[in-house]
Order: C-alpha cells, then sequence, then structure tokens
C-alpha cells in the first residue's frame, strides 16, 4: 500500500480549484480561436474575440473567468493500492475546496438544503465521484460545474430497440432547448448505457475529456462526430445569436446496459467548461 | 455599427428609440437582483409591503458577483439566466423599473410586459464575467444581504457592453433565430 496523507489531498484539491476558475482550458481556447476563423457573422467573431479577452483577464488578474464558480465537482480515480491516511478523504476534498473558494474569492453557490435553500457560504460540499482503479495513485480532476448549463441537462430511457436517429434527434434537442440560456457555443457530455444514475456520471465524466480527443470506439467517435456537424447546423451561434459554432465539443461515454434498456444523458456545459486535474 | 451610449438611471423615453440586436455602452448605477431577491420582493408586494428600493427608472441586473478580490470594486459578475426571473418582472415592470440586463430568451409574457410599458431588456454577455468585473467602478450591498452572492447590489459601472434583447416596442432579437422550434 502507498501512504497518502488527506492534507495533500487537500491542498491538491485547492490549487485545482483555483487554476480552473482562473486559466481557461487550452483545448477549449484552441477551439475558440478555430471558431474565430471559421465565422463569417461579424457579430459571432466579436463574441467569441470577447471570449477570449476574458479568459486573458480572468487569468492576469486572479478574477473567475465566470462568475457562476460552479458546485465543485471532484472526480477521483483511486488507486486500490492508496492508503489514505490522516483523516477523511471527503473532509479533505471539501476542505480543499473551501480554502481555495475563500482565497480565490471565487462565489458560494450552495445552498445546504434544497428546500430551506440558505447558503452554506464555504460553496460546500463538493459534489463527489470516485471511481476505484488499477494503480497507487489518485487521479484527481475538479471541474467548477454552472449551472446555467446544468439547468439544460437531460437524461432519458430509450426502449432498447430505439434507432441511432431517435438517440441524435434527443440529443440535438436538447441542446436546440438549452439556447442562449446555457451560454453556448456549448460542451456537451454524453453518456450512453449503464444505469439511470450510472448514464448521469457518464455523462458528467464525459465532460472531463479534452474535447479534440475521440471516444476510442469507432462508430462512438463517428456519433460524436456527427452530433457536433449537426448540432452546429442549427444556426444558433455565440449567445444563441446566429453563427457556424454552436457547440465546441461532443464527448461520449458509453456502459454495458440492460437488454430492457438504452438510456442516454445529456450533461449540458457552457463554452467556460473549467476543469483542472493531478496525479497525486 | 458604433455602440449607444445610455446613462442608468433612464426614462421611458430616453430609450424609446433603441432596437432590438443594438449594442450599448451602459453607464451610471444598476442593482443586481436574482431569484431569492425576486422572491423576496414578490412576497413583499404581496404582503403589501414597500420594497425598500426607489425601483422607479431602476435598472436591474441578474447577477450574483463573487467576491472583490484585491483592488478590484467586485469579483467576476456575468449574467444569470434570465428566463427563472420570468414569473417576477410583469410584476416589477408595473413597479416602473427603466429596464433589465440578464441572458437569454423571456417568456411571452414579459415581452407583452416590456412593450406595454416601453422599458427594455438587454443581453449582457454571458460566461464573460471578469470582462464585466472591469467595467464595475464601486459595489455595495444595499439590500437583503443575508443573501451573500444573492444580496441586492448597487453598482456603478461605466461602459458596460451590452446588447437589447427586447426592445421598447417589443421585438424580441430571438423572434427568428432559426433554431427555434416552432
Amino acid at each position: 500500500m502507498r501512504e497518502i496523507d488527506v492534507s495533500i489531498v487537500k491542498e491538491t484539491i485547492s490549487a485545482l480549484c483555483l487554476k480552473a476558475n482562473f486559466v481557461l482550458r487550452n483545448d477549449i481556447l484552441k477551439a475558440i480561436r478555430h471558431a474565430i476563423t471559421i465565422e463569417t457573422d461579424q457579430r459571432a467573431k466579436n463574441i467569441l474575440r470577447s471570449i477570449v479577452e476574458n479568459a486573458r483577464i480572468a487569468r492576469r488578474k486572479g478574477l473567475a473567468i465566470c462568475q457562476d464558480t460552479g458546485i465543485a465537482v471532484v472526480h477521483m480515480g483511486i488507486g486500490q493500492g492508496v492508503l489514505v491516511t490522516g483523516g477523511s478523504l471527503a473532509e479533505a476534498v471539501n476542505e480543499g475546496v473551501r480554502e481555495a473558494y475563500r482565497k480565490g474569492c471565487l462565489r458560494s453557490s450552495v445552498v445546504g438544503d434544497p428546500m430551506i435553500r440558505e447558503n452554506t457560504g464555504t460553496n460546500t460540499p463538493a459534489s463527489i465521484l470516485t471511481d476505484i482503479v488499477a494503480g497507487d495513485r489518485i487521479r484527481i480532476e475538479v471541474s467548477p460545474k454552472g449551472f446555467g448549463s446544468e439547468n439544460k441537462s437531460m437524461i432519458r430511457m430509450f426502449r432498447p430497440t430505439a434507432g441511432q436517429k431517435e438517440i441524435r434527434d434527443f440529443i440535438v434537442d436538447v441542446a436546440r432547448h438549452a439556447g442562449p440560456d446555457a451560454c453556448p457555443p456549448l460542451v456537451l457530455g454524453i453518456g450512453i448505457g449503464g444505469t439511470f444514475e450510472g448514464c448521469a456520471g457518464l455523462a458528467k465524466r464525459a465532460l472531463f475529456r479534452r474535447i479534440d480527443r475521440r471516444n476510442p470506439k469507432k462508430h462512438i467517435a463517428r456519433l460524436e462526430r456527427d452530433l457536433v456537424k449537426e448540432i452546429n447546423a442549427l444556426g444558433m451561434g455565440p449567445m444563441g445569436l446566429g453563427g457556424k459554432t454552436t457547440v465546441f465539443g461532443v464527448n461520449i461515454l458509453e456502459a454495458p446496459t440492460h437488454i430492457a434498456g438504452f438510456p442516454v444523458a445529456v450533461n449540458v456545459s457552457c463554452h467556460a467548461t473549467r476543469s483542472a486535474e493531478a496525479i497525486i | 455599427m458604433t455602440p449607444v451610449k445610455i446613462t442608468a438611471p433612464f426614462t421611458k423615453e430616453a430609450v424609446k428609440g433603441l432596437k432590438a440586436g443594438q449594442e450599448v455602452l451602459l453607464s451610471g448605477v444598476i442593482f443586481t437582483a436574482r431569484d431569492a431577491a425576486h422572491k423576496k420582493m414578490s412576497d413583499m408586494v404581496k404582503k403589501g409591503r414597500r420594497i425598500p428600493l426607489n425601483l422607479r427608472d431602476a435598472v436591474i441586473y441578474y447577477a450574483g458577483p463573487a467576491p472583490a478580490p484585491g483592488k478590484m470594486a467586485i469579483g467576476s459578475c456575468g449574467p444569470t439566466t434570465s428566463s427563472r426571473m420570468d414569473p417576477f418582472t410583469p410584476e416589477l415592470i408595473k413597479l416602473g423599473i427603466g429596464g433589465m440586463i440578464g441572458k437569454g430568451g423571456r417568456s411571452e409574457e414579459v415581452r407583452k410586459a416590456i412593450k406595454k410599458s416601453g422599458c427594455v431588456y438587454f443581453l449582457a454577455y454571458g460566461g464573460l464575467g471578469a470582462l464585466a468585473a472591469t467595467k464595475v467602478k464601486s459595489a455595495r450591498a444595499i439590500l437583503f444581504r443575508e443573501l451573500g452572492p444573492e444580496a441586492v447590489y448597487r453598482l456603478e459601472v461605466k461602459d458596460f457592453p451590452l446588447i437589447v434583447g427586447i426592445d421598447p416596442k417589443g421585438k424580441d432579437v430571438y423572434e427568428k433565430a432559426g433554431w427555434k422550434k416552432e
């Protein structure tokens, strides 16, 4: 067993929260720069240029890219050869989030009880996803997930005999329905298969993947590319004011599922799709 | 096209010529209010209580800013989704507000209320909170401070970049958007 003290987890989480909120992912930046070159509409070009300018200001001034610094989604791939020592792993994660949000002047956007709706004031608890993996390290990914786009996310349990067309139409409709509210150009994380909760988890995990990497399975990679084309053909564009770029990326993760079902989950994310990762 | 410069608060007369899609640089004083503040104001109206904020000609900004780092007046402060405020908006328009700032489309009820009163709905640039923060000269929580980021802040802004979303004649910039399904 390799021992990892919770204090290292806490420090790593804190650093990743700050980085994710201040520094736009380079795959997203690359997609924005590409979009500027292909847009012909002047307004669309200007909005995309403003997105680059915003990222520059955020990085230089230590300002959050977006004021919706989200619920901190923390995804950990925990090597089975790791022994976490010195305290509670979940508490270390939350302490890291708490510290970063205080130090970084990041907004506290979490209410402790959804019915009573009192702000916890610390942006905790984080939303923690874990996978047990091989090895003796912990891979940590942190994504501050804003709710302008989260609110537009959907899951549907299709019939097992549903065709690809039905699935595609559903996903395109989710993007259409998200509209300007979700801050397009969008990034879509999509889960296909698994169980109800597993499928939603896949969709969330898909958002952590670089948007310039395709799913290793050829037929899924093709579906990703087809969806990008189909959604961009909507013409929604930046801010929904028209343009060729409605989506920057579509990332799909798939999992085995039941003979009676075909779950599809779409986790909608915005042009400020943020995340940062480290391995400890 | 050069953006139109406008100063808030403004009268309906001052903005009557604005057209949906036009770019605007807004200066002056605006007030943030988002979900929780709208609900509180609406509850006050229902109970017949006076809202302790002069809404006449005021501009409401749907935003929940991040805390101010260092020497900044405010932290990141872009717009939040306007449609969540739709159920409360016609009531506020009746109380005399001059304009609203947010992101995304509005309900038909809101569009009609805007047209009837001659006020205006602006789009701010969604997701560009750092850029927006550089346009804010001062910020002070003045109402519902217990709500934290959802408190009502009085913001003094200079050349805050906006686009007319629904103009005082009720024309909506998203009305003919091709991606909308009938």
